[in-house]
C-alpha cells in the first residue's frame, strides 16, 4: 500500500510524515512522531488513553487514521506544558491532589480535562465525572482525578480576570 | 488490532464522493466519525479497499430549523447537536437521547448520520429518528431521494440505501409547542450500547413510542402510539413487548431484556407525560 | 546557620519521611507523557512479533502453512513450535511446577492460545502476516465446567500427562486433576460440624475476572551478538525472577542477561508470571540478530494472560445457636484452565487460601483444595491480592452472612461475638497462620459508629416497608466485612518462588555531598516506591526524602529480589530499606563519634545527626558525617557510607480493615447506586497517608468492578465472551462510587517500622462488601447466596426468583 504525505500542527509545530493510509494515528504519533505521552490501552475506543485534542474536540487517536488527521491541530499531554518547561496547571493540580498512579491513563485524562474545561470553566464535579466518562483509570477511582480538575478549574479561574461566568455547563441531566 | 491496507479518499464534494463510490463499488466505504465503522476495520471484521471520507464535504454539515422542520446534515456531531441552543429547545428529546451515546470523545467526532445510516441496532439515533417521523436523504447516482426512518431498516446493517448512495441529511418534523418528550436508557455503563432504551413522545392527541437494542432494528410501534395517544399506558407496553424480539447477549437474557424494556418505557412514558404542557 | 535555629520537629518535618503526604517525585514526569513504558521504547533496527491465536478452545492442529505469510512484505519469520523444539522451548516451566506451551504443540487447550509467532518490520506487517498463516483444525470436545471436568469420561485435556500419577503438588486422581491441597484438621472439623448446634452450609463462587492494568503485558528483546548479552525489557513485576528463569530455561548464562522493568501501567498481578510473548521475543531476537517487540493487544489480554479467581468455595460453618463460631470446613474447587499457571510461592498451590478462617477465632477448621484443568486461559494469578487471599476473604465473610441468616442476628453483631480478641494476638489460626497483631474490635466499633450503623437499619427497615406497601421499588442493602489479609510473602523458610527465596532487599550509598541513591529489589506500578521508600529512609537517616533517588527494575544495578505483588514490596522491600538504612546510620554513630571525640555510646540519633549526649550543642549532621565518611581516615572504619540489606521476614503481616457499604437497588432493572463507601484500614504504620488514601480508592474501584459486573465468561464451546472493553465491566468516573477512608493503627510487631502494607486490602476488602450489600437488600425476601458479579441482570434475577415482579 503506497503511503501517504501527512501533514498537521502537533503542539504548535508543523510536522510531516509518511505513513500508510490505515496507520491509526496513535501509531503514527507515537512510533512516526515519537510523541510517546497518549498511549495505546484497549484499541477499542473505550479507555481513552490515546486521548489527544484535535482541533479543538477531545478524540481517541486509537480509533482515527493519521489520514484523516492532515491538516488538523493537534495537541497532547506534552502541549499542557508551560512554555518555561514548568508544570501546566492541570498537571500541577494531579500532582498536587494525588490524581495519578501508574500514570499511564495520565496523559489522556488531562487532555480530555483541559478540553472539559476550556467548554466549562467552572464545572460541578458532577459534570467532571461526565466529562470524562470517555478515559478509564485503573488505580485512582477517580476521586482524586475528580479532584485534581474540580481545583485546576478553581485556580485557572483565580488566574483569569473576572469576566462572564456564563459557562454553559455540559448537561448529565439526561444521562442520570 | 490492526486493519488491513485500504486507499484513504477525501473528496470536497458529494458528487466526487458518490463517484468514487460507483468507481469502487463493494470495495468502497465511506466513513463519517468512524467509531463504528474502524473498530470493525481493526477487528478485521470490515475489509474494504477504499475508504471515502466525508469530512471535508461542506454540505454535509449544518443544523437547520426552519418552517416547523429542523434539518441536520449528515455530518452534525453528536456534539455538535447537544450544544445547538435552538435544536435543544425546538426538540428537547434529540439532546436527551445524544447525551446519553457513547462517552465525550465519541460525540465529538460521531455523527448523526453514520449514527442512522450504519445499520446497527445498538445505535441510539435510529429509533429515535423513527420515533420523531424522521426522513432521511440519500444521494446516489439516480439524484436524491426520501426514505423515512420507519421505512430504513432491513435487518442488523443492513437498510434501504444502496451502496452507493450516501445519507446526506435527517429531516425531523418539530414537535407540536408542548409535546411531552422522553429517552430513557439503562446501560451497564457509559459507553456501552442499550440493554433497553426507549423515545417517547407524546402530545395532546398524538404519541410516537420506539425502542433501541430489543430486535435487529429499531422497533417503532404504531399500536403503541396509538395506545399512548389514547392513554393507555399499558396498551403501548403491551404492543411495544409484542414488537420487540430481543436477543440474549453479555447484557443478560431475554426474559430480562423484555422486563427492562418493559420498566424503562414506563419511566420514559411517564417522563414524557410529566413533560407534556 | 538556618540550621542552628529550627527545632528538632520542624528539621523533622523537612525530611519528609513517615507520615509524611509527599507529593510524588514519579508525577513530574507522568503528568507530561514523559513516562517510559515498555511500548514507548524504540532500537535502532527493532522488529514486531505478534501471535497467530486459536480459534478454538480445544482442537487438534493438523497443520501450519507459513507460506502465504512469509510473503507479506515485511515479514522476516513465523515461529511454530517445530521451531521452538531443537531448543527445547516450545514448553516453558509455569510457577506452579506445571508446564506450558510456548507455542501450540500438536494442539490447542483454550481459545486464545499462541500458535504461531510472527516476525516483521512493524505490528502492521506483523498483523498482516498473522492473518495470513494459514491453520488447520481439528475441533475436540471442549469442557468449560471443572465439575465436569473431573467426570470419568471427560476429555483428556491433558495429553502430555497421560499417566501421570503424581503431580507437582502430589497425587493426581483424574486425567483432568492437578491437585488436591488440604490444610487443618479434618476429622476434628468434622466432628465439630456433626455436633454443632447450627451448621449452615453454600457454595461461594468467586467468579472468574482479570487484572486488566490498563496498559498489556509486552517486552523488548534485544540480543546483541556481539556481547552475547541479551537485554530485556517488559512489563515485569518481578524483573530478578524473570532474569532467573530467562537463563534457566534458555541457557544464556544469567550474569548475560538483563533485564530491565521500565515503568509500568498498572500490574495488579498479570505482570508477575511469564508469558509465550517473552520467550518468543527472545528465540526471534536471537533468529535474527535485531531488537524485537512483542505487545499485547486488548483481546489478546483478556483472553490469554493471566486470569484470576475462578474458585468453587464449598462452605460449612457451624456455630452455638448464640452465635458463637465453632468450626469451619471448605471444599474448593479451582478451575485453573489449560495449564496450571498459578503464581503462588511453591508451596501452596493454593495460595494463601488457608487464610480462610478471617477475622474470627474459629477453633478448629479444615480447608481442602482440588486444581482442575479446563479448556479456558492459563492463570490464577493474585489480582491485587496476595495470593488467593480475596478468594478467601470473600469465602469467609459470605459465611458470616450466611450464618446471620441462619441464626437469625445481625451479621454485625455476629461478627463482634466472634472476633479474635486484641489480647490473644499472637495468634495462632486453626489452618496454620500466626497472625502477627490486630485490634478488630476496636477498628470494628470505630467503623459501626462513622456510618451511623444503628441509623442505618433503621432506615432500611423503613424503606422495607415502605417497599412492601408499594411505594417505592427500591431497597437498600447495608454491606458489610471484616476482613484479615495476609501479605509479604514471605519467610524463606516456606515462601519461594521457582526455589527463589522470597526476601527482598534494598542498596543504599550516600553521596559525598549528604544525598544518596537507593535500590531495591522491587518494581513499583503505580504505587508510588520512589516517594515513600524514600520516606522510610529519610526517617532513619536523617537525609531529606527529595535528596534522595529511588532506582528499581534493573537487574544489574539493583539488588536481587523477589519484585512486586501480593502486597509485599513494604512489608519486606519495606523492612530492608529501614535496615540498610539502620546500618548506615551504626556506621554513622562511628564516625560522628569520632569526629565528636567521644565515644560511640556517647552520642545519639537525632532526626537528622548524631548529637553528643546531654551536651546537644555538640553535634555532627548526617550531611557532615557522609562527607566525613568520603574524606577522613577513621582507624576502624571503610570509607564511603554505603549498605545493602537483604531481608527475610520473620513472619508474614496482617493488615485488616472494617468496611461498609450503603446500596441502594432498584428491583425492577437490577440496577444499583452505591450510596456511600466506608473503608477503615489497618496497615499498621502509615508511610505516606495521601498514597495509602489512593490506594484505598483504587482498589476499592476494582473490587466495585468485579463485585457489580467484571467477568471473564466463556460459553459451552469455550467461546470467550469478554474479550474487549465494551462487555469486560471496568467502570468510568460516573459509576465509581465515592470513597470515604478512615484507619486505625496497630503496628505490625516484627516490621522494623511497624508497617503491613496496603494496596491489595481494598479489593480483598471491597468485593465482600459489595457483594454482601446486594445480598443484605434481599436478605428480608430469603436470600442467603447468589452469585457475582451482580450485574444488572442477575439481581433483576434475583428479585425475580425471589417472586418480587408480580
Amino acid at each position: 500500500m503506497s503511503k501517504m504525505h501527512i501533514k498537521f500542527h502537533l503542539n504548535g509545530q508543523e510536522v510531516e510524515g509518511l505513513a500508510e493510509p490505515r496507520m491509526l494515528l496513535i501509531h503514527f504519533l507515537r512510533e512516526n512522531l515519537k510523541v510517546t505521552g497518549p498511549h495505546i490501552g484497549c484499541e477499542t475506543s473505550h479507555c481513552g488513553a490515546c486521548t489527544v485534542d484535535l482541533n479543538g474536540k477531545s478524540v481517541k487517536s486509537c480509533t482515527l487514521f493519521a489520514c484523516q488527521a492532515d491538516g488538523a491541530a493537534i495537541t497532547t499531554v506534552e502541549g499542557l506544558t508551560n512554555p518555561d518547561g514548568t508544570l501546566g496547571v492541570l498537571q500541577e493540580m494531579f500532582r498536587e491532589h494525588h490524581g495519578l498512579q501508574c500514570g499511564f491513563c495520565t496523559p489522556g485524562m488531562i487532555t480530555r480535562a483541559h478540553r472539559l474545561l476550556q467548554e466549562n470553566p467552572t464545572p460541578t464535579e458532577e459534570e467532571v465525572r461526565f466529562g470524562i466518562s470517555g478515559n478509564l483509570c485503573r488505580c485512582t477511582g477517580y476521586q482524586n482525578i475528580v479532584k485534581a480538575i474540580l481545583a485546576a478549574a478553581e485556580q485557572l479561574n483565580a488566574h483569569k480576570a473576572p469576566s462572564s461566568s456564563e459557562a454553559v455547563g455540559q448537561n448529565v441531566e439526561a444521562a442520570e | 488490532m490492526i486493519p488491513a491496507g485500504f486507499e484513504y479518499h477525501r473528496p470536497a464534494d458529494l458528487a466526487s464522493a458518490v463517484g468514487l463510490l460507483q468507481e469502487h463499488g463493494e470495495e468502497a466505504r465511506v466513513v463519517a466519525g468512524g467509531h463504528s465503522l474502524i473498530p470493525m476495520m481493526k477487528l478485521r471484521m470490515a475489509e474494504l479497499g477504499h475508504l471515502v471520507d466525508l469530512q471535508a464535504i461542506g454540505e454535509l454539515k449544518g443544523i437547520e430549523i426552519a418552517d416547523g422542520t429542523a434539518i441536520l446534515g449528515a455530518m452534525t456531531t453528536q456534539h455538535e447537536l447537544i450544544e445547538h441552543a435552538d435544536l435543544a429547545t425546538a426538540i428537547p428529546l434529540l439532546r436527551e437521547a445524544a447525551l446519553q451515546i457513547a462517552d465525550p470523545q465519541v460525540r465529538y467526532l460521531g455523527t448523526v448520520g453514520g449514527n442512522v445510516a450504519n445499520g446497527d441496532p445498538g445505535n441510539d439515533m435510529p429509533g429515535l429518528m423513527q420515533c420523531l417521523g424522521a426522513r432521511f436523504e440519500l444521494y446516489g447516482p439516480a439524484g436524491t431521494r426520501q426514505v423515512a426512518a420507519r421505512d430504513f431498516y432491513e435487518s442488523a446493517y443492513f437498510t434501504a440505501r444502496a451502496d452507493d448512495e450516501i445519507l446526506t441529511k435527517v429531516t425531523i418534523p418539530v414537535p407540536a409547542a408542548g409535546t411531552g418528550y422522553a429517552y430513557a436508557k439503562q446501560k451497564r455503563k457509559i459507553g456501552d450500547y442499550a440493554t433497553a432504551a426507549a423515545a417517547v413522545l407524546v402530545g395532546t392527541a398524538s404519541a410516537s413510542v420506539a425502542m433501541t437494542n430489543l430486535s435487529d432494528t429499531p422497533v417503532w410501534s404504531e399500536e403503541a402510539g396509538m395506545a399512548l395517544a389514547n392513554g393507555d399506558i399499558e396498551g403501548c407496553v403491551a404492543a411495544m413487548l409484542a414488537a420487540i424480539d430481543p436477543q440474549e447477549d453479555m447484557r443478560g437474557p431475554i426474559a430480562f431484556k423484555k422486563h427492562v424494556a418493559a420498566v424503562i418505557l414506563r419511566r420514559a412514558i411517564d417522563s414524557a407525560l410529566s413533560r407534556r404542557a | 546557620m538556618k540550621d542552628e535555629v529550627q527545632s528538632p520537629e520542624e528539621r523533622s518535618a523537612g525530611l519528609k519521611g513517615l507520615g509524611c503526604s509527599r507529593k510524588r517525585v514519579e508525577d513530574v514526569r507522568f503528568t507530561q507523557g514523559r513516562g517510559n513504558y515498555v511500548d514507548d521504547i524504540k532500537l535502532d533496527g527493532m522488529l514486531t512479533g505478534d501471535f497467530v491465536r486459536s480459534p478454538y478452545a480445544h482442537a487438534r492442529i493438523l497443520s501450519i502453512n507459513t507460506e502465504a505469510a512469509l510473503a507479506v512484505p515485511g515479514v522476516l519469520a513465523v515461529l511454530t513450535a517445530k521451531d521452538l523444539e531443537p531448543l527445547g522451548l516450545h514448553w516453558m516451566p509455569t510457577l506452579a511446577g506445571d508446564k506450558q506451551m510456548v507455542l501450540a504443540d500438536g494442539k490447542v487447550l483454550f481459545q486464545g492460545q499462541e500458535v504461531a509467532y510472527v516476525v516483521a518490520t512493524d505490528r502492521y506487517a506483523a498483523a498482516d502476516g498473522v492473518a495470513a498463516v494459514e491453520v488447520d483444525y481439528e475441533d475436540l470436545p471442549v469442557v468449560t465446567d471443572p465439575f465436569k471436568a473431573m467426570d470419568p469420561d471427560a476429555p483428556v485435556l491433558r495429553e502430555d500427562l497421560a499417566g501421570q500419577t503424581e503431580g507437582a503438588h502430589g497425587p493426581r486422581r483424574h486425567h483432568n486433576h492437578i491437585f488436591t491441597w488440604e490444610q487443618g484438621d479434618k476429622a476434628a472439623t468434622e466432628a465439630v460440624l456433626a455436633e454443632a448446634d447450627v451448621v449452615a452450609e453454600e457454595m461461594v463462587y468467586y467468579h472468574r475476572t482479570h487484572p486488566m492494568p490498563l496498559e498489556t503485558c509486552g517486552c523488548v528483546a534485544s540480543m546483541d551478538k556481539v556481547t552475547g548479552k541479551l537485554t530485556l525489557w517488559g512489563t515485569f513485576q518481578a524483573p530478578h525472577a524473570v532474569r532467573t528463569v530467562a537463563s534457566l530455561i534458555s541457557g544464556i548464562a544469567e550474569h548475560n542477561i538483563r533485564v530491565i522493568s521500565p515503568d509500568i501501567g498498572g500490574g495488579f498481578g498479570n505482570k508477575v508470571g511469564v508469558y509465550p510473548g517473552y520467550v518468543c521475543s527472545i528465540v526471534a531476537s536471537i533468529v535474527t540478530g535485531k531488537p524485537v517487540k512483542w505487545v499485547e493487544s486488548r483481546m489478546d489480554n483478556l483472553m490469554s494472560t493471566a486470569f484470576a479467581r475462578d474458585y468453587w468455595m464449598q462452605g460449612k460453618i457451624a456455630a452455638t445457636k448464640e452465635g458463637k463460631i465453632t468450626g469451619l470446613w471448605c471444599h474448593t474447587t479451582a478451575d485453573h484452565g489449560g495449564f496450571d499457571a498459578c503464581a503462588d510461592p511453591t508451596k501452596f498451590p493454593a495460595g494463601f487460601m488457608n487464610i480462610c478462617t478471617g477475622s474470627y477465632d474459629i477453633p478448629v477448621a479444615y480447608l481442602a483444595v482440588d486444581g482442575v484443568y479446563t479448556n479456558k486461559a492459563p492463570g490464577g494469578v493474585a489480582y491485587r491480592c496476595s495470593f488467593r487471599v480475596t478468594e478467601a476473604a470473600y469465602f469467609i465473610e459470605r459465611m458470616i452472612e450466611v450464618l446471620a441468616i441462619r441464626l437469625n442476628m445481625d451479621a454485625a453483631e455476629l461478627r463482634r461475638i466472634n472476633f479474635i480478641r486484641k489480647d490473644q494476638f499472637p495468634y495462632q489460626s486453626a489452618l496454620g497462620w500466626e497472625y502477627d497483631s490486630g485490634d478488630y474490635h476496636t477498628a470494628w466499633e470505630k467503623a459501626l459508629n462513622a456510618v451511623g450503623y444503628d441509623v442505618l437499619r433503621r432506615e432500611q427497615a423503613e424503606r422495607l416497608e415502605a417497599f412492601k406497601r408499594g411505594e417505592t421499588r427500591k431497597l437498600i442493602g447495608i454491606g458489610l466485612t471484616h476482613f484479615t489479609e495476609i501479605v509479604g510473602a514471605g519467610p524463606v523458610k516456606n515462601c519461594d518462588i521457582l526455589g527463589l527465596g522470597m526476601f527482598d532487599s534494598c542498596e543504599i550509598r550516600i553521596h559525598p555531598t549528604g544525598s544518596a541513591i537507593a535500590r531495591l529489589g522491587t518494581i513499583s506500578q503505580g504505587q508510588g516506591h520512589a516517594t515513600t521508600f524514600a520516606q522510610i529512609i529519610a526517617s532513619e537517616i536523617g537525609i531529606p526524602a527529595d535528596d534522595i533517588t529511588l532506582e528499581e527494575g534493573d537487574t544489574d544495578t539493583a539488588p536481587y529480589g523477589l519484585g512486586t505483588y501480593g502486597s509485599r514490596s513494604t512489608p519486606v522491600a519495606g523492612a530492608a530499606t529501614a535496615m540498610a538504612a539502620r546500618k548506615i546510620r551504626a556506621k554513622a554513630q562511628m564516625i560522628a563519634a569520632y569526629l565528636l571525640e567521644v565515644h560511640d555510646d556517647d552520642v545519639e540519633f537525632e532526626v537528622d545527626r548524631f548529637v553528643v549526649k546531654g551536651a546537644p550543642e555538640r553535634f555532627k549532621t548526617m550531611k557532615e558525617i557522609a562527607f566525613a565518611s568520603y574524606n577522613q581516615a577513621i582507624p576502624g572504619v571503610e570509607p564511603g557510607l554505603e549498605a545493602v540489606s537483604y531481608y527475610d521476614p520473620p513472619n508474614m503481616t496482617y493488615p485488616f480493615g472494617a468496611y461498609i457499604c450503603v446500596m441502594e437497588i432498584d428491583v425492577d432493572t437490577g440496577e444499583h447506586e452505591v450510596r456511600s463507601f466506608y473503608a477503615l484500614d489497618d496497615c499498621g504504620t502509615r508511610i505516606n497517608p495521601m498514597i495509602i488514601e489512593g490506594q484505598v480508592h483504587g482498589g476499592a474501584t476494582e473490587g466495585y468492578a468485579i463485585a457489580m459486573g467484571q467477568e471473564i465468561a466463556y460459553d459451552e464451546m469455550g467461546n470467550h465472551k469478554t474479550a474487549t472493553l465494551m462487555d469486560f465491566f471496568v467502570p468510568t468516573a460516573w459509576e465509581t462510587p465515592h470513597y470515604t477512608t478512615d484507619f486505625t493503627v496497630t503496628p505490625s510487631p516484627h516490621h522494623p517500622i511497624g508497617a503491613k502494607g496496603v494496596g491489595e486490602s481494598p479489593n480483598v476488602g471491597s468485593v465482600p462488601c459489595f457483594s454482601n450489600a446486594v445480598h443484605d437488600a434481599f436478605r428480608p425476601f430469603g436470600l442467603v447466596q447468589s452469585h457475582m458479579p451482580h450485574d444488572h441482570w442477575r439481581i433483576w434475577k434475583i428479585a425475580e426468583d425471589l417472586g418480587l415482579h408480580v
